[in-house]
């Protein structure tokens, strides 16, 4: 059986195919304003050239930065209402009070704020007030809005106010949807709200877009089912993706890194992803990308999705190279998709960081006979270059351990052979690894419940999670024998009798086939 | 700085949010939620006065106050607004008396906000000066308590309307304990209040212009990204200090133990410092750097960890192993340097009884 990987970026599409462990083809596309047209394009490209037949692929995988960009352009965004279970307290610092001006105004800014939520330890602060809730459904449906999202303070503890508010508030809203902050976020009440209102948000604009997806392949007559990947390189179902569309974010970093070490077999790496424009660095830790521990912002809004860590330097392709001699300056502007214009290598007039590569003889791009064009200084340029790469390598170095670089994107080129003492591996189809993290992406299982521990030990309650969560990942088509924790945390929840605690936990395996 | 600071406008917020990071050596918790209260509070139209130190009457009446509970609490259950003003008013209540002034307990973190705030709510000035001059962990270590002054009568306020007032206890340890019970049943957060000074103490035993200070180091920090200077620079001339080691950190240890962050970093140095070792320990905030297993710096003293490239402040909770740094010694106020403050908050009393405390060398350094 044949599986499909494919990135839609911001400029381009990308495509993948694969059998097993093989790559039998990947090609690129620029994406189009609907989306669907370079999916399309792309698809048809790469089953062409691959020569799958369509009635053997079992599965198509989409990685998309489609939610972000929503969100970076304040475009496709819904009027949302940002309810907080919180009062009497929590009342001086309103939602969305530090967004960004043009932003709140594309989510419509309205919020309300109403009597709930819990203390640390489970207590209320105080009881959900039924009349209050009513009056407030009544004023959003007054507004027209149709997508709400409830936030509660210490809802990672206990979700019960959310779940019981947002029960009320249907009923007087049946054609709304809801988003609950405890079943996306973690601690910390401002960044976890945000991202609830933001998923509220873009609900809309993912149900089109997750058809537009649907529409794409049946276009090119494939049948198979179709699966968006998420930020921790775990696929999500088309129902999951339309209810949860900012588990997207940042999914591209994530892809690319998972890609990278799927063609290279290295574990444990740094990747450096060279785009046009800029270069994206982060750290593989057993195949996964290490989370950032700090916030993340998103358009300019904080959140605290467990992201890759990336750090990004104005390092690619692209970047114009200006000034001579020791004011030689890289960057951080960039001539980015004209390149093929206006470098030097290409015949045009602008001196690129691609040029200095064709000038060393280190690139076979363009035409090597305008390299007469270019100046005298290119190693001392190069240098500058090999600098900058070094000291973000070694920001997102983890161990002292000599660990690789994996050279990715279609600008790595400009990766030297060794980055200060650590070797450079430059993985065949190194320009799609985008595409080939998301044809990977692994099926996952979670279970997040409370667990009481009267009758069993902690470990014992731990053992039965991870086979609950077993269960529904084999049920979900993972591979028995790949199964792996990914992530596991137990909170004890000291209020409750019986000795209680919290267990969330998933477990990831590769699809079948 | 020649300008005396009268008023903390809205533009000063993000400046004192990172200077007064920077002085919580490491902890203090994040200033970033008191500096949203404050916006919102110039956005009402009210103001933040400042009152420097010198002008304060001898007979005005002081109270330093701050947010108390544990830190987590802090970034999910957001006060209802009026928690510190409420403790303000059940101070003024148990004593019969009028407050004219408030100042900080602590400028390092996030209670450099909450005084000015409250200033703000109730139309009172807030003093130029702190009880710290950085961050520390408990509250009789503050010089108001170290010369003598006694907290009680304290008041503490929730979100719902409690109000706990500890009108006498033997000692300001005592206090502690007591206000550590009652804030559990309140949800782990409250304002609190201490008892009033008079304005001739404050001025004898506060830490003089440190809002004045946090701010001029934001600025020069904001300024150094804006002009693209040197922000590590920027800060060791500001603030008469050194650069004790620009490094990467090599080994991290942290865990929790009685309530506190604590651990210790390995460094290894880069640029003008390579080939040397480093060794931090932490409690909180950053208590002891050693180079090559001699100590070089300890509190009293700050001893500050920023970003190597950016210069902002890298709290204790935010280090990670590959982190590259730049590693400052700060002066501390003569203030803490004292017999009596050393026994409270020099390195014996944070299980150091073998390292003697020596002022540390101001400026210079080795910054080539």
């Amino acid at each position: 059986m044949f599986r499909i990987g494919i990135d839609v970026g911001g400029t381009n599409t990308d495509a993948v195919v694969m059998e097993g462990d093989r790559i039998l083809a990947g090609v690129k596309s620029p994406t189009t304003e609907d989306v669907m047209g370079g999916v399309v394009e792309s698809l048809t490209k790469v089953l062409d050239q691959s020569g799958a037949p369509k009635e053997r692929v079992s599965a198509v995988m989409i990685g998309t930065t489609h939610f972000t960009n929503a969100v970076v352009e304040r475009r496709h965004m819904a009027r949302t209402a940002a309810v907080r279970l919180c009062l009497p307290a929590a009342q001086c610092l309103p939602p969305m009070v530090d967004w960004p001006e043009d932003i709140r105004e594309a989510v419509g800014g309205r919020f309300w704020m109403a009597r709930g939520g819990n203390e640390f330890d489970g207590r209320q602060i105080s009881g959900l007030d039924m009349a209050e809730l009513d009056r407030i459904a009544a004023e959003i449906g007054a507004a027209g809005i149709d997508t709400v999202a409830v936030t509660s303070v210490f809802s990672p503890v206990s979700d019960e106010m959310e779940r019981k508010a947002a029960a009320r508030l249907k009923e007087r809203l049946p054609g709304a949807d809801f988003t609950l902050s405890s079943e996306i976020g973690r601690l910390g009440i401002l960044e976890r709200e945000n991202a609830a209102i933001m998923n509220a948000s873009l609900r809309a604009l993912s149900e089109r877009t997750v058809a537009a997806f649907g529409r794409a392949l049946e276009a090119v007559g494939l049948t198979c089912p179709y699966y968006i990947t998420q930020n921790d390189g775990t696929l999500m179902s088309r129902e999951f993706v339309q209810a949860y569309p900012v588990l997207t974010f940042a999914s591209g970093p994530t892809n690319s890194m998972r890609g990278a070490s799927f063609l290279s077999g290295e574990a444990d790496a740094i990747v450096a992803d060279v785009g046009g424009t800029s270069t994206d660095v982060g750290a593989l830790v057993k195949g996964f990308p290490r989370p950032a521990s700090t916030t993340v912002d998103v358009g300019g809004v904080r959140t605290n999705f467990r992201m890759p860590d990336v750090f990004s330097i104005a390092l690619g392709g692209g970047t114009i190279i200006s000034g001579e001699g020791d004011a030689v300056k890289i960057g951080p502007q960039s001539v980015g998709y004209r390149i093929t214009r206006e470098a030097i290598c290409f015949g045009g007039q602008t001196l690129t960081a691609t040029d200095v590569a064709v000038g060393l003889g280190l690139a076979d791009v363009g035409d090597a006979s305008t390299r007469g064009r270019m100046p005298n200084d290119l190693e001392s340029i190069k240098e500058k270059i090999n600098a900058l790469i070094l000291n973000a390598v070694e920001r997102m170095r983890v161990s002292p351990q000599p660990i690789p670089v994996l050279a990715v994107g279609g600008g790595s080129i400009l990766i030297p052979d060794r980055v200060g003492d650590l070797p450079v591996i430059r993985p065949e189809h190194f320009s799609v690894a985008n595409a080939v993290g998301a044809a990977i992406g692994q099926i996952s299982g979670e279970v997040d419940r409370i667990f009481s521990l009267a009758s069993k030990s902690r470990e014992e309650a731990l053992a039965e999670a991870r086979k609950e969560a077993t269960d529904k990942a084999i049920a979900a088509g993972a591979d028995p024998a790949s199964i792996e924790l990914l992530d596991q945390e137990d909170v004890p929840l000291a209020y409750l009798p019986g000795n209680a605690t919290r267990i969330r936990l998933k477990v990831v395996g590769s699809m079948h086939g | 700085m020649a300008d005396v600071l009268r008023e903390v406008t809205d533009t000063d917020l993000d400046a004192i949010e990172i200077g007064a990071a920077i002085l919580g050596t490491g902890g203090g918790g994040n200033p970033y939620i008191g500096k949203l209260r404050c916006r919102e509070e110039l956005k009402k139209g009210r103001r933040i006065p400042v009152i420097p130190l010198s002008e304060l009457a001898d007979n005005a009446l002081v109270v330093s106050l701050g947010g108390m509970g544990a830190p987590v609490v802090g970034v999910e259950k957001i006060e209802q607004g009026e928690e510190c003003l409420r403790a303000l008013k059940a101070i003024e209540k148990e004593t019969g008396r009028r407050v004219d002034a408030l100042i900080s307990a602590e400028i390092g973190g996030a209670n450099s906000m909450e005084p000015m705030l409250t200033a703000a709510q109730a139309g009172l000035p807030v003093v130029d000066g702190d009880g710290m001059g950085r961050a520390f962990p408990e509250m009789q270590m503050t010089t108001w308590s170290i010369y003598g002054h006694r907290a009680v009568p304290a008041a503490m306020a929730d979100e719902k309307g409690n109000i706990v007032v500890i009108r006498d206890t033997p000692t300001d340890h005592w206090l502690e304990h007591i206000a550590r019970a009652a804030v559990v049943p309140m949800g782990a957060a409250c304002g609190l209040a201490t008892a009033p000074m008079s304005g001739a103490f404050v001025k004898r035993v506060a830490i003089p212009n440190t809002i004045t200070q946090a701010l001029n180091l934001g600025r020069a920090v904001l300024h150094a990204h804006r002009a693209h200077l040197d922000p590590i620079r920027t800060v060791i001339e500001q603030e008469n200090g050194r650069l004790l080691m620009t490094a990467k950190i090599v080994d991290l240890e942290r865990h929790l133990k009685g309530g506190f962050a604590v651990g210790h970093l390995t460094l290894e140095g880069f640029g003008d410092f390579a080939g040397e070792s480093g060794h931090i320990d932490l409690q909180n905030e950053f208590l002891v750097f050693r180079r090559g297993g001699v100590v070089e710096a300890c509190v009293p003293d700050l001893i500050v960890v920023l970003d190597s490239d950016t210069g902002l402040p890298i709290t204790t909770e935010m280090l990670r192993y590959g982190q590259r740094i730049a590693v400052l010694g700060l002066p501390c106020h003569d203030l803490l340097r004292s017999p009596e403050a050393l026994e409270i908050v020099g390195p014996a009393a944070f299980g150091y009884p073998d390292i003697t405390y020596e002022p540390m060398p101001a400026a210079g350094g080795r910054a080539a």
